[in-house]
């Protein structure tokens, strides 16, 4: 290997995998792409991005952020180049993530049970029973229809034509779909000419499905068609965007804890007709807020009186309170242990093998080669407190290493992961930026999910933290059908792509097969 | 509906309304001030303003000597108002966020863009030659909040609450600009140019000097100006047009919310007969600023009412 190679692999240590070009080549999913991005140049690319910002702006699609000062109301950068997965490639991650979580569910209503698990000492009884994330008042509970992550994101991330790794699981209130809803709509508004040549899956019957998962946990008591409410810490939430956009897409009323009561153990909201019972809670409150009479005293989000309502089978909460002892950093190496205890199978999706700090060989090795790892809290989220190694400068890698060493049950660390990249659009034209996908998974009567998920990219370059909160933005996610057809150059044709767009709409209104009917004569337009 | 969705639609047209009224009222002042030397102190008419704002004590507290300047920066542009217009454009709008996806796109746009574009104002804006085209701007962004949603809202729940609250505001104000002048509606008050400039200043800051001469083909005097303000109901600002819209809007929310009715239908319905069947000798006769108070008074009652009943979630 010659220097100036050295040099190269040096600064890029993650010889990524790129989705869009792997050995020198297109691979299929995006052949069409490719030749459209060709086509198209970087100034009508960036037309098209400040044409998406003022339609999200316009639809108020902001992520709340009010502890940093300036415009509380932000955008999450929207990159209009899509990510492209395959059906293949889908149809193996949905087989693993319907997998998984199966078996996370039936390792929350085991531990809230008879605890097979930790019996047979497949996972040590101490770091569950022990957890934070453990909530004793579910002991012996089993919610209604035995589900408890109703509603799970799965964090992947893909590092090879054929590997994908979770890299989290969500389990507590997973947010960002209303971001994979809204990407879509403005992609279909910015081009559509390239829905027509990708038959692209759709996604927009999320909250339809959401609907259905939601009205299947109803309590029996429920009588009627079950009332199904969301209920949003307030306006002033990150996520409160996506509160109110999920019940407004679902016709569910929103609501914060102030407009429920709890009277005999039955969940009311007080409406202008007086009070009206509710049946199933989306809540996107934490466990700890949900009800000051069972968890913080201090809390004025909740409603009192709401788990004692919950206990006495009276309304469905989704997701169950406790379901976070299930996305536990510390718990997360033990999922595939628990596909092969529960459901006897071996996972379909991997784990990135993960040092778990407690220990005293892990942390040994951890500690002796932090410039290799990410380390992450144990208990942490949105990418806060969290060290990306080889990125890190010796400060930060002393500095960890003395929280390490102080706290070491607080930290997990994972090797450095070379993570995929797709194209983006950034200031100096199209360059590869790492992803990862998170698929949203609903589980009540049966597994549901709709094709893709949220794609979340770091912006910069060479980051590998995709978090909103730390400068991540979002892509679309499709999943083709089939092979892409060829535009024939509409974007670069100028004025013939104008006729192609006209045909190519004629085609798609009349479905293959369908008789076409007569056709209006002169004058009877 | 849950009651607190009707509370944030009631108080957003209440102060979208409101906003739009103290600006109407800084533009009649404003010219009176103009007027004012030779026929009364310009510091008076301020005052009057204050007071029919209900701006007065907060503004004493800050502001040792009243002056237009200062009078101006409360009632405009000073966040600590809780009355002044951008106190009001910032909680309408906060009330609008709130219940954001029962708004259509217009009014969410109507009341949104003239929050960011309030947020961009300065001092400057009020200053000199730029108030009024100022106070014209706030009383359009009013008109165009209140048009969007009278052409694009569903009949429903979410309309009736939110005008409810313009209608209670508005009937609010007429009667607030009409008590800060009852002193001119006296019997004994002369017919004189400065009581003259007092009823054209009460007609013109609720847009209806024009309309005054349409319904009467009379020049001014009290008993008729008086009366167009408080029982004529083809005025849309008059206290009997805003109370019969209140009483029917109160009515069409009862039968689509069970049919239940409570202590405000009684309060509205009871107001409205007074003037539906009120004559303008006797309101004169009994003393105006009586009776004007008398409804400011009971309007506060009928909102706390409201309240009660609808918004904010009766328990079984």
């Amino acid at each position: 290997m010659t220097k100036d190679a050295g040099n190269n692999v040096a600064e890029r240590p993650a010889s990524a995998f790129d989705e869009m070009r792997a050995d020198g080549g297109i691979r299929p999913p995006y052949a069409e792409m490719a030749r459209f991005l060709e086509a198209t140049g970087q100034a009508a690319l960036d037309q098209k991005r400040r044409e998406a910002e003022v339609l999200f702006r316009r639809i108020g699609v902001t992520f709340a952020v009010y502890t940093e000062g300036g415009d509380p109301e932000r955008l999450i950068p929207f990159d209009v180049i899509p990510r492209i997965l395959s059906r293949e490639e889908w149809e193996r991650l949905s087989k693993g993530l319907e997998q998984r979580v199966r078996a996370l569910n039936a390792f929350l209503a085991d531990v809230y049970g008879p605890k097979e698990i930790l019996k047979a000492g497949r996972i040590p009884a101490e770091l569950v029973l022990e957890n934070e994330g453990y909530l004793k008042q579910m002991e012996g509970f089993t919610p209604p229809g035995g589900v408890y992550t109703v509603i799970s994101g799965i964090d992947l991330v893909r590092t090879g034509p054929d590997e994908f790794y979770v890299l989290e699981d969500n389990c507590r209130t997973p947010s960002g779909v209303s971001y994979m809803l809204e990407n879509r709509e403005a992609m279909l508004r910015l081009f559509p000419d390239l829905f027509t040549a990708h038959r692209i899956a759709p996604v927009n019957h999320y909250p339809e499905e959401l609907l259905e998962t939601l009205k299947s946990i109803a309590p029996a008591t429920c009588q009627g068609d079950p009332k199904v409410v969301v209920l949003t810490p307030g306006p002033y939430n990150s996520a409160y965007y996506e509160h109110s956009f999920l019940a407004d897409e679902m016709g569910v009323e929103l609501v914060e804890g102030a407009d429920l009561f709890v009277r005999d153990h039955v969940v009311y909201m007080r409406t202008t007709a007086g009070p009206q019972r509710v049946d199933v809670i989306y809540r996107r409150i934490d466990d700890d807020f949900l009800d000051p009479e069972a968890f913080r005293p201090d809390s004025v989000l909740g409603v009192p009186g709401l788990m004692a309502a919950y206990k006495a089978g009276n309304v469905a909460l989704a997701n169950a309170p406790g379901a976070g002892i299930a996305d536990d950093k510390a718990v997360y190496p033990f999922v595939p242990e628990m596909v092969r205890f529960y459901l006897g199978e071996e996972p379909i999706l991997s784990n990135v093998p993960t040092f778990m700090c407690e220990r005293e060989a892990d942390r040994d090795y951890v500690l002796a080669n932090l410039d290799k790892l990410v380390v992450k809290l144990a208990r942490g989220s949105g990418g806060y407190g969290m060290l990306v190694g080889p990125h890190a400068t010796q400060e930060q890698r002393a500095d960890f290493a003395a929280r390490i060493q102080a706290r070491p049950g607080d930290y997990i660390a994972q090797p450095t992961l070379a993570l995929s990249t797709v194209p983006t659009l950034c200031e100096s034209g199209i360059g590869p930026r790492h992803v990862d996908l998170r698929p949203f998974v609903l589980f009540g009567k049966s597994v549901r999910m709709v094709p893709g998920g949220l794609t979340r990219v770091a912006l910069r370059e060479g980051s590998l933290v995709v978090n909103s909160s730390q400068g991540g933005g979002t892509k679309d996610t499709w999943v083709l059908d089939d092979a892409p057809r060829c535009l024939q150059g509409a974007a670069a044709r100028g004025k013939s792509s104008q006729t192609q767009t006209q045909t190519q709409t004629q085609t798609q209104t009349q479905p293959a097969g369908a008789v076409p009917g007569p056709l209006p004569g002169p004058g009877e337009n | 509906m849950l009651s607190s969705t009707a509370d944030c639609l009631f108080w957003l047209g209440r102060y979208s309304e409101r906003a739009g009224n103290v600006a109407r009222g800084l533009a009649a002042t404003l010219r009176m001030a103009l007027l004012a030397n030779p026929l009364s102190a310009a510091d008076e008419e301020w005052r009057a303003l204050m007071i029919a704002t209900g701006c007065e004590p907060g503004f004493r507290q800050r502001h040792p000597v009243l002056s237009q300047d200062a009078a101006v920066q409360w009632l405009a542009l000073d966040p600590e108002n809780p009355s002044g217009i951008a106190a009001c454009v910032e909680a309408a709008r906060r009330n609008a966020r709130a219940v954001r996806t029962a708004l259509t796109v217009d009014m969410w746009e109507a009341i949104n863009d003239t929050w960011i574009e309030f947020r961009r104002l300065d001092s400057s804006a009020i200053k000199g030659d730029r108030l009024p085209g100022f106070l014209d701007w706030v009383k359009s962004r009013t008109l165009l909040f209140n048009g969007a949603a009278a052409d694009t809202m569903l009949r429903d729940d979410a309309w009736r609450f939110c005008h409810l609250g313009t209608m209670l505001e508005r009937a609010d104000n007429t009667a607030r600009l009409l008590d800060v002048r009852h002193a001119a509606f006296a019997s004994d008050a002369a017919a004189d140019a400065a009581n003259y400039a007092q009823w054209q200043a009460v007609l013109r800051s609720i847009s209806a000097l024009r309309a005054f001469q349409h319904v009467y083909h009379a020049r001014l005097s009290p008993a008729p100006v008086a009366e167009l303000l408080i029982l004529r109901p083809e005025l849309p600002r008059s206290l009997l047009a805003c109370y019969s819209r209140v009483e029917q809007t109160l009515e069409s929310i009862a039968k689509a919310n069970g049919g239940g009715r409570g202590e405000c239908h009684r309060m509205a319905g009871a107001l409205h007969a007074r003037l539906r069947y009120g004559r303008i000798d006797a309101v004169l006769e009994g003393g105006l600023h009586d009776f004007l108070t008398g409804v400011i008074d009971q309007n506060m009652v009928l909102g706390q009412e409201i309240a009660r009943f609808y918004l904010n979630g009766r328990q079984p």
